[in-house]
């Protein structure tokens, strides 16, 4: 289960670092689209295309149906992620960033002090 | 437990929200103890930004962070992380600067879903608000960046933050 995770991490990470395998997930947002579709606007070669959608495809993040000869991709089933629980998640980060923040905002308040008495003297 | 020494001052109890505003629409709230020259000034000096952005918990570290703020100029935060090979670049542009109250800026690295980016920093007397709104071209770029983990620099760090705790099971389970 463990090693599982692991190997959908390994492949979230390759899979978003590509500029256009996030434009894809973002194409994807909008509506779904063939491989072919996919391959003309982002003007690319089918094979190229198959390529990023596999890559996208292993890491859970599209899922694709071939009928007949026409093979569609969607967003994969991580859409269906409850949007409270990420909202949560989003307000932690958030609030981790500020906590350090208010260190800096501290420091600053502080040195504006000092600068404020040697003004003085 | 541990004490903190007396030279790191304690984060505020201040809380920070977090509320979907609209279809497209994302805003983060927080109240800081100091005027808003002071926090607008920590918003938009690089070497200031480098400090607080990506706190380590996040996982990810600076690589650089290059920002110039006013109204036109370009920002670039480029982050690293032990797990990636490639390192993860996050830019765009200041649409509007106006010192001590409001900032706004695009996030390009995604191409045109991404969000535009607006703070304002409202006085409140010794106190500022900050709130922090991220405003999507679409529904559907909303929900596929919530889809995909990837708001800002923090989507990439959420996923880096499970990593490190995928990491930490595993140590503990090897030990």
């Amino acid at each position: 289960m463990v090693q599982y995770q692991q190997a959908r991490l390994d492949a979230s990470f390759a899979a978003l670092s590509d500029p256009t395998r996030r434009g894809v997930l973002e194409q994807l947002g909008h509506c779904d689209a063939s491989i072919t579709d996919l391959a003309g606007k982002f003007h690319m070669t089918l094979t190229g295309m198959k390529k990023h959608v596999g890559v996208l495809e292993q890491a859970g993040l599209v899922t694709t149906e071939k009928v007949g000869r026409v093979r569609t991709c969607r967003l994969g089933s991580r859409r269906l992620e409850d949007e409270t629980a990420w909202i949560e998640r989003y307000r932690q980060l958030w609030a981790e960033r500020f906590d350090e923040l208010d260190k800096v905002v501290e420091e600053l308040k502080g040195r504006e002090k000092i600068d404020a008495r040697k003004k003085q003297e | 437990m541990h004490a903190r020494s007396k030279n790191e001052p304690a984060p505020t109890d201040n809380p920070t929200t977090v509320e979907r505003k609209s279809e497209r629409e994302l805003v983060v709230t927080r109240t800081f103890n100091a005027p808003a020259r002071v926090v607008f000034e920590a918003w938009t000096k690089p070497e200031l930004l480098m400090r607080w952005w990506a706190p380590k918990t996040f996982g990810v570290s600076f690589i650089s962070c290059e920002v110039d703020a006013r109204t036109g100029g370009a920002y670039r935060f480029v982050f690293g992380h032990p797990a990636s090979e490639q390192p993860m670049a996050f830019f765009g542009r200041y649409i509007e600067v106006t010192p001590h109250s409001r900032l706004v800026w695009t996030n390009d690295e995604g191409g045109a879903g991404g969000p535009v980016t607006t703070v304002t920093f409202e006085g409140r007397g010794a106190r500022t608000l900050v709130v922090y709104r991220d405003l999507y071209p679409s529904t559907e770029a909303l929900e596929s960046a919530i889809a995909s983990g990837s708001t800002s620099a923090s989507g990439f760090s959420e996923t880096f933050e499970q990593l490190d705790e995928l990491l930490g099971t595993l140590g503990a389970s090897a030990g």
